[in-house]
Order: structure tokens, then C-alpha cells, then sequence
């Protein structure tokens, strides 16, 4: 029994705006007053400080065979970043005792740290569920082997499937009941909690060197449209009742001009709910091969205007990234206009990928409009439960920015400063000084948790009532918000102090959330003759065992059945 | 994997011989003993049938002992231990290989795979110009161009030209072999070139210049010279354009390369030349990993320590120093003052001096079969041979991770087990 008392309570999914609670947990739960027997009891004394939920992250690449890829090939970006093992000193503590010096794994990497350090880096900055923003279905044992390695967070793997041939098969045979039995199929052996879709058919076009620009552009050997993967997919998804929405990384990520196109898939998406990653990369204006402009204005008003559909933001952070994405054809052009190296991985039969690594400047006018594009859309978007704070880790800089982003959104003077650093050339007739919307801490607790959660279809995540998981993050209020969100007082996980003054006192294995929505078993037979055709594995080795999943944990589907 | 209970047949069972890890065969028990293994190749039959599964005893300077006594030895001489490497790890399994690391992060030790003396140079290229790559059924569904340089699947990768790559087929490739180009580049005649539609015969330490040569042609640049490398104009002209009109390309490259003057430049002139050729077409390489879960090594030694070998954790955090902290090295040195040794015979393949200092210091060894290094350890643990009787997981030269199930009852302790009991009781820096 633990109780975290007089504490400034933001938990926006039950309506609480900053009032002083007292909050009592028990067996990693919140539990209501009443039932709390208080004799005995921990407490966390709470005054003057701010409660919230802990952190939900909605799109990170953190974990699996990209991310690892990115960790092998970038030895210069681990220099310098390091971590020590046991760094946290308290000799006293005998948990922390064992090895050289302590317990905790040593780490390192700045924009793709290890899997324990990156486990340390987010639970230190208050966040307690992280979702793994893609993997390709035949490497997800992979992401799960990982997932094993990262301490702390819940977390759960969105699986990539607008390119996948079985599925586009179905759709060009008009098919798509058995298109919805396969993804079913696909998400219980995979072992992942969402349907994701990156440039869907784009990827499997480049495998002939090309791509597609429009909704309604072919891909190459099916005779389906991008269009129509993704209306198939969004219609399946309602269908399985899965507790997410469909995960989109859209068309034309990053080129000048991609509004339109943009435009086009918000309206092809209309009355159904989708979620779009981070949009920023999704709304530059201008020519395309130009220098762009922000779009943020013409996006921002397709979103308000499309009440089910959310979005993440992608904030670019100036500095060191390492763009990694299942988007092969944008890694390959990324690779030719910056000249840096690059990484593709072509996978069989579902999708692809590729990494390079970039260097986001002030100085440089693309990417002062890339920062700018993404501020005005927090900014313009009204609604905060459909938008919400990422930088696609680390494609748009590293997740531990996330409290600098908090800043800029809470502290317009903080944000005007920064505007005076960036390229002149685009600070002029930019939008954003306009701009004076600050958020408040309860809108903040929306877009980092509440929504996120929300949007996950996790009901004990991302609030703090009665029946929660016990994952609460205790900040004190200071006037610096990056200093304020960047080193909590107390993180708690399952109600249990993992950190304490900034520094992490204890470390537990998270949970894995997967789906498991049922299918027809009389699908499996054109599975398996699929396999026989198509893969270099075997349909009977494919499906990742449950020996991968220690911590797993299933989460319901509304799907009707069969 | 499937079995069939009547008959005592598994099917879709995986060899974890070689990088191939082939996912297909078929393994006959009866009695406890492996009968009969189908669609295995020689080397993949070897590793079952030649494997006695029957428990035997860890050895503590030559005696029989208990397996906690060996455990409680072992950790004895880690944590007596200033300067200790773990080495080997390729063919054991990631769940063993994540224990590996563990246990060099809490003794502060070094830590090093075979790759530091295999594809470490195609790591190293890797980090300096990225690579262009595909999984094994991209090869079987797209592939009519195949290049292997400085490699011989032939003898060590025997079914990848039947499963993966030459022969099988696949959708843009209905009738196999006939829809694919083979090319071999190698520096003299081989098992693989007899089925190759070209063969290249490159002079020995000219595959630098070969390659350069290449990227200059596909580049649309004259070359004045009749012949590079040994090889004549007329047919590394012929090569680059079928390079560049090719639908879908794949090169594989193995030690030739690798291990061969020039190393990690002879790799990333390779991968630069693939890169480049991907202005006119669809390109792409794989690395002919060696042993059966040497990608796996490379995988786990990366998501803990950021790095692929040739790790220290001396001063608490990984630092990466091919030639400073690769196994070969530390030994050759003197610097290594115990060695643990993890289902790999360096004894048996290392250069002299590194071998013997093998033979001065305490050594630990992890191996379901005797070697070399199991006759010069301190301490042995005959431990369970993945795929066989224990289960694991195994990484695929592409990348593609596959789970090792046991065809005999596990009896004898797992690497992983064991290395988990020894970190367990480590304590560094303390005499015990």
C-alpha cells in the first residue's frame, strides 16, 4: 500500500485539472480512498508537486532489426553518449550491489541507444509505456528478443502491412474478408498490438527502383492503388475491433509539395479513424524538387476538420538523427541528396526499409522549415486529444528531447527565442510568431499520456483512476519546463519507485501488449501454399513462440469473430 | 517445427550449422538417438549425427566434478581475473549470447565473436558506407543477376544455391535457373565456379582494384588498360552492364574478401559498388555468414553494447577497438589474464601467440564437443547443443531470426544456463 499524497493531479481521461488529491495504490493499481487501510502505509508526501500518469509514447523506434541496424552502423554516434554500469551510487542499497559497480547495465548511444540504456533514458523522463513504431513481420521475434532486453517500459509492436503481397493478392481479388482472416493471422503470429502501413505500395514498387505519388498510383505486379490498401486495411481494422487505429506514415514523406497528397489520403481516410505519424515530414508546400515552405496551415485544418483522425507531431530536434524507416525509396533519396551512407533492407514478400543518418541545422533552410512546420501544427491543431508529442524517434532527433519540446509548447517567449536562431530566410513571413497559444500542463498530460493512451485503446494506461496501472510520474513544478519534465521527482511503474530525484533507483521487466483477434483456420492452407511460394522460411517456423513473450499480455479486440 | 508422433519424425526442423540456417529438414529419432536426417547437406548431417547427447560431466583441471563445483570454479577465476575476455559465442544461441554480454558487463571484461576473425571487416565496411541488403527470399523471388565473390557455397554453404538463391523458384523467377545469371568471382577455380555462367578469375590481393575498376565502368568512365586484376576489359566491361540491366541483383561476398589484403576496404569498395548501381537498377548484397548463428552474435553484442565485437568493458561502458579489443589481439598481447570461451576453438584456429597464451592463462570452455580449447581449459561444460537438444534462437545471414528446437530430450545443461550460474556468482575484483 503506497499513497502519493497532496499532490497537483493532472489526469485529463477523469476530467482532474490540477486539483490536490491524495492517490493510494496497491498490487500496481490505483485504488479508490475508501478501500485503503491506512495504518502501515507508504507515503509519498506529494505537496506542492505535479501527479500525472506516466508518459505514453505512440510511435518510437526503439527496438528490432532497423533500430539494431542503426546501433551497428553509427559507431560514431555511441562516442561520448555513454552510461556506466550501476550509475546509480547507492552503495547502502544492496539490490544495487553485484558486478563492478551495481546493478544496472551499462549503455550507450545518443540517437540509438542500447536496449537497457534506452529502458533507463525513458523511465528517467517519466514515461512508462512505449509502442514500437514498425516492425516487419518477419524479423518481429527480433523486436520481441529486444523488447526482452528493455527494462521497465510496457510496450507493444506495430507490424507493417501495406505492402505486404498476401494482403494486396486479396484486394486485387476482390477478397478482403479473407485479407481481414490474414492480418488477423499475421498479428497473433507476430505477436504485434497494431496494423502499420508506410507508404503503402511505395515500397514494394521500389523494389523495381520506382515508388508511388498519389493514392491512386499502381503498384507494380498487383494492379491495386495505394488507395485501396489503405481503405482495405482501415476497414479491416474497424472489423477486428482492434484496440488501436490504423498506424499511417503516409506518401511523399519529406518532399516539398506533399501537401496535396496528404490532403488526398486525410479525405480518403474521411469518416474512418486512422491515425498519421508524424505529420510534420507530411506538410511542406511549395514545388516539388523546391525549397518548401510550411504547410502547417492547410494540414492543420484538414485534421480539424476530420474528428477521427489523430496525429503525432515527428518535432524535429536540431542536432544528430539517424532516419530509419521501412520507407526504402525515401532512405535511397535521403542517401543521394545528403551523400551520407545509407542502410536499405529489402524483406520478403512484406516490406522494406533502409537507414541514413542526418544532421538537422538551424542554419539550413529545409530544416529551419522542418522545426517550423512541426510547431505550428501543435500549435493549429485544436483539439490536443488528436495530437500528440513525438520526434518518430530518432528519425527527427531523440526521444529525450521530448521535455525541450514541452517548453517550446508551454513558454512562447522560450519559443520566439528559438525562432531567432533559425535560418532568416525562413524565419521571414513564417506564421509562427503569430502564433501565442501556450499549453497548459493539463493539455500537456494530453498529449504525452492521456491521448496517447487513449488512441492505444489501453484502458489502465494514461490515467490515474480507480482500476489504472499504477504508472505515475511526480514532477515538481518549476518554472523551466524542460528542467521540469526532464527529471522528475518520482517515477513510479506497477507502484513501484523505479526513480527517484531523476536518478533510477530499480529496475523490473515491462509487459508486452499484444492483440490476438481470432481468425478462420480454414484460411491457413492458402497461408501456408503462400509460403511455399514466396518465403525462404517455413510457414510452420514463421510464428513467433510464446517463449518470446516472458511478460506478455493480451489485449481484447471489439471484433465480432467468427 | 512439426512432428509427427507416430513415427517420430520432425519436420521443418532447423540446422544451425552454417548461416543458411535451412528451416526444412527432416530428423527421425528412436530411442533417444537421431536415425535419420533428410535434405540435410553433408555439414548439416554432421551436426546431428555426429553429436553424442548423453550427459557427461563438467572437468575441473582434468577431474570429473559436480556441476555446481565447475560453475563455482569458473567464477572463481573470473572474479580473480583484472583483465578477462569472453570469446567465441557464433555457435551457441542469442538467449546464451545475451548472458555472454551480461557477464562481460558485470566483470568488466572484454568481449569478442568469431566475426573478429571472419566478416569483422564486412562490419566495418558496414559502418563506413552503409549496405545495400535483401532477406534470402527477396534472392529467390527477384534475383536474375547473382554475383558470389570471394566465396565457395559450393563446400560451405552447400543448399544456398538450391534453397536461396541459383535454382529455386520464385515469383519473378518461374523457372529458376534459367532466369538467373550466375557470376563468380573468385581467385582460382572452384567448386562453385563449374556452375557459374561467368567466371572471373581475379590475380590473388587484386579484388580492390577489380572492384574499383567496376564502379569506374558502371560510373560510365574509359579505362586505359587491357586487363586489372588479372581480369580482362572486355569482361569486366561485359559484367558491368549486366550489372546496371539487370532486374534485380544480388551480390554475396565471403572471406575472399574479407580476409585478404585490403580487408574492410575490399568490402566497402564492394558495398559502395552496389550502392552506386542502384542509380540504374535494384541492387543489393548479403554476407555469406559462416557459422550458424555468428548474425545472431553480431545482433546481441549490438542491442547491449552498441557495438558488433571486439567490445571492452574495462572502465564500466562498452568501448569498441577492432585490433585493440578483438580476441586475437588481447591474447597475441598478453593482456588477456583469463578467457572464457563460448562454443568456438580458438586454440585450434588462432595464430600462434595468440593460441599459446590460451595455454598460460586459466581457461574456460563452453562446448557440447571436445576441442582443442576444451583440452587446454581449467574448467569444461559439456552443455547441450542447440537445435539438437536444446532450444534457441539462431540468426540467419540475412537477418532473419529463427527458433532452434531440441529433436532429443534436453539432459545436459544449456551455454545459457550456465553462464547465468556463473554471473550469478561473480564478484570482480575479489579473490574468492
Amino acid at each position: 500500500m503506497l499513497g502519493i499524497l497532496n499532490g497537483r493531479v493532472y489526469d485529463p481521461i477523469n476530467g482532474v485539472n490540477g486539483e490536490v488529491k491524495d492517490l493510494w495504490i496497491e498490487d500496481g493499481r490505483v485504488v479508490a480512498p475508501s478501500d485503503v487501510d491506512r495504518g502501515g502505509a507508504q507515503t509519498i508526501d506529494a505537496t506542492d508537486l505535479v501527479v500525472m500518469p506516466g508518459g505514453v509514447d505512440v510511435h518510437s523506434h526503439f527496438a528490432g532489426a532497423k533500430v539494431n541496424s542503426g546501433r551497428k552502423f553509427r559507431p560514431e554516434d555511441h562516442r561520448g553518449h555513454v552510461r556506466a554500469r550501476g550509475s546509480t551510487p547507492d552503495g547502502s542499497d544492496t539490490r544495487w550491489r553485484g558486478g563492478r559497480m551495481g546493478m544496472t547495465r551499462s549503455g550507450v548511444g545518443y540517437t540509438t541507444p542500447t536496449t537497457h540504456l534506452t529502458g533507463y533514458l525513458y523511465a528517467e523522463m517519466g514515461y512508462t509505456t512505449v509502442m514500437e513504431a514498425a516492425s516487419a513481420p518477419l524479423v518481429a521475434r527480433h523486436t520481441h528478443e529486444e523488447f526482452d532486453d528493455v527494462p521497465i517500459l510496457d510496450k507493444g509492436a506495430y507490424i507493417t502491412m501495406g505492402n505486404n503481397h498476401f494482403i494486396m493478392r486479396c484486394i486485387r481479388d476482390g477478397e478482403r474478408e479473407k485479407a481481414r482472416d490474414y492480418v488477423a493471422w499475421l498479428l497473433d503470429a507476430t505477436k504485434g498490438y497494431a496494423i502499420k502501413v508506410v507508404n503503402p505500395g511505395g515500397v514494394e514498387n521500389w523494389k523495381w527502383g520506382q515508388n508511388v505519388a498519389r493514392l491512386d498510383d499502381e503498384v507494380i505486379g498487383f494492379g491495386v492503388t495505394p488507395r485501396q490498401i489503405l481503405t482495405t486495411l482501415s476497414w479491416i481494422n474497424d472489423d477486428l475491433g482492434l484496440p488501436h487505429v490504423p498506424h499511417l506514415h503516409s506518401l511523399n514523406l519529406g518532399q516539398a509539395g506533399n501537401v496535396p497528397s496528404t490532403i488526398e489520403v486525410i479525405e480518403a481516410l474521411d469518416g474512418r479513424r486512422a491515425h498519421i505519424c508524424h505529420l510534420q515530414f507530411f506538410s511542406y508546400g511549395g514545388e516539388p524538387g523546391k525549397m518548401p515552405r510550411s504547410g502547417a496551415v492547410e494540414i492543420a485544418q484538414a485534421v480539424n476538420a476530420h474528428p477521427l483522425l489523430t496525429v503525432d507531431v515527428g518535432q524535429v530536434i536540431f542536432g544528430e538523427a539517424t532516419t530509419m524507416t521501412s520507407d526504402g525509396p525515401l532512405q535511397y533519396r535521403l542517401h543521394q541528396l545528403t551523400g551520407n551512407k545509407w542502410l536499405n533492407d529489402d524483406v520478403e514478400g512484406e516490406t522494406g526499409g533502409g537507414l541514413v543518418p542526418v544532421l538537422y541545422k538551424r542554419s539550413n533552410a529545409f530544416n529551419a522549415v522542418q522545426w517550423l512546420t512541426g510547431m505550428e501544427l501543435f500549435l493549429l491543431i485544436e483539439d490536443p486529444w488528436r495530437v500528440f508529442l513525438t520526434t518518430d524517434h530518432p528519425n527527427a532527433g531523440p526521444f529525450f528531447y521530448y521535455p525541450r519540446v514541452i517548453k517550446l509548447l508551454m513558454d512562447r517567449d522560450y519559443r520566439a527565442e528559438a525562432l531567432a536562431g533559425i535560418s532568416a530566410r525562413v524565419r521571414r513571413g513564417a506564421l509562427l510568431p503569430e502564433l501565442d497559444r501556450e499549453y497548459s500542463l493539463y493539455e500537456i498530460a494530453i498529449i504525452t499520456r492521456a491521448g496517447t493512451a487513449r488512441v492505444l485503446g489501453l484502458k489502465n494506461k494514461g490515467h490515474l483512476g480507480v482500476g489504472a496501472d499504477a504508472d505515475v510520474t511526480i514532477y515538481a513544478p518549476l518554472e523551466d519546463k524542460e528542467e521540469m519534465f526532464a527529471h522528475p521527482r518520482y517515477v513510479l511503474k506497477d507502484g513501484e519507485v523505479v526513480v527517484k530525484d531523476g536518478r533510477l533507483v530499480s529496475e523490473r521487466p515491462g509487459r508486452t501488449f499484444y492483440v490476438s483477434p481470432p481468425h478462420d483456420p480454414g484460411i491457413e492452407a492458402d497461408i501456408r501454399a503462400h509460403f511455399e511460394t514466396c518465403y525462404s522460411m517455413s510457414f510452420d517456423n514463421y510464428p513467433v513462440q510464446p517463449e518470446y513473450l516472458p511478460h506478455g499480455d493480451v489485449v481484447a479486440c471489439a471484433g465480432g469473430g467468427h | 517445427m512439426t512432428r509427427t508422433q507416430e513415427s517420430n519424425v520432425f519436420e521443418n526442423v532447423v540446422c544451425s550449422f552454417c548461416g543458411c540456417l535451412c528451416d526444412d529438414l527432416a530428423v527421425e529419432v528412436d530411442g533417444g538417438r537421431i536415425t535419420r536426417v533428410r535434405r540435410a547437406c553433408a555439414n548439416g548431417r554432421g551436426l546431428f549425427t555426429h553429436y553424442d547427447p548423453s550427459p557427461r560431466r563438467p572437468r575441473v583441471n582434468g577431474r570429473e566434478v559436480d556441476w555446481d563445483e565447475a560453475v563455482a570454479e569458473a567464477a572463481r577465476i573470473l572474479s580473480a581475473s583484472d583483465s578477462p575476455l569472453i570469446y567465441g559465442l557464433s555457435s551457441t544461441a542469442t538467449e546464451a549470447q545475451r548472458k555472454a554480454v551480461e557477464l562481460a558487463d558485470r566483470l568488466g571484461a572484454m568481449i569478442d565473436t568469431t566475426s573478429s576473425v571472419c566478416h569483422g571487416p564486412t562490419g566495418l565496411a558496414m559502418q563506413a558506407v552503409g549496405e545495400p541488403t535483401c532477406t534470402l527470399g527477396e534472392v529467390r523471388n527477384r534475383a536474375d543477376l547473382l554475383v558470389f565473390w570471394g566465396c565457395n557455397p559450393a563446400v560451405s554453404h552447400i543448399r544456398h544455391f538450391s534453397r536461396y538463391s541459383v535454382t529455386p523458384k520464385g515469383m519473378l523467377t518461374p523457372n529458376g535457373r534459367r532466369d538467373r545469371t550466375l557470376v563468380v568471382v573468385d581467385v582460382r577455380p572452384t567448386g562453385s565456379t563449374k556452375m557459374a555462367d561467368l567466371f572471373l578469375q581475379v590475380k590473388p590481393g587484386s579484388d580492390f582494384e577489380v572492384l574499383t575498376a567496376l564502379r569506374a565502368l558502371v560510373g560510365g568512365k574509359e579505362l586505359d588498360a587491357e586487363a586489372v586484376g588479372g581480369v580482362p576489359l572486355s569482361q569486366l566491361r561485359d559484367l558491368a552492364e549486366r550489372m546496371k540491366t539487370c532486374r534485380f541483383g544480388v551480390a554475396f561476398m565471403g572471406m575472399g574478401l574479407t580476409q585478404t589484403g585490403g580487408r574492410d576496404l575490399n568490402v566497402s569498395e564492394l558495398f559502395t559498388l552496389v550502392a552506386e548501381l542502384n542509380a540504374h537498377t535494384r541492387f543489393t548484397v548479403i554476407p555469406m555468414r559462416g557459422h550458424g548463428n555468428v548474425a545472431g552474435a553480431d545482433q546481441v553484442v549490438t542491442w547491449q553494447s552498441g557495438y558488433p565485437f571486439a567490445v571492452s568493458y574495462s572502465r564500466g561502458y562498452p568501448r569498441y577497438g577492432p585490433g585493440e579489443f578483438s580476441a586475437v589481439d588481447v591474447l597475441a598481447r598478453g593482456e588477456a589474464d583469463a578467457a572464457l570461451i563460448v562454443a568456438s576453438d580458438p586454440v585450434a584456429h588462432f595464430p600462434k601467440a595468440a593460441a599459446q597464451q590460451l595455454e598460460r592463462i586459466p581457461v574456460i570452455a563452453l562446448d557440447p564437443m571436445p576441442s582443442l580449447t576444451t583440452e587446454v581449459a581449467q574448467v569444461v561444460f559439456p552443455t547441450a547443443c542447440y537445435g539438437v537438444d536444446a532450444a534457441g534462437t539462431a540468426y540467419r545471414m540475412d537477418g532473419v531470426p529463427i527458433r532452434l528446437r531440441p529433436v532429443l530430450p534436453s539432459v545436459r545443461p544449456t551455454d545459457e544456463k550456465v553462464l547465468g550460474d556463473i554471473s550469478a556468482l561473480v564478484q570482480p575484483g575479489m579473490v574468492m
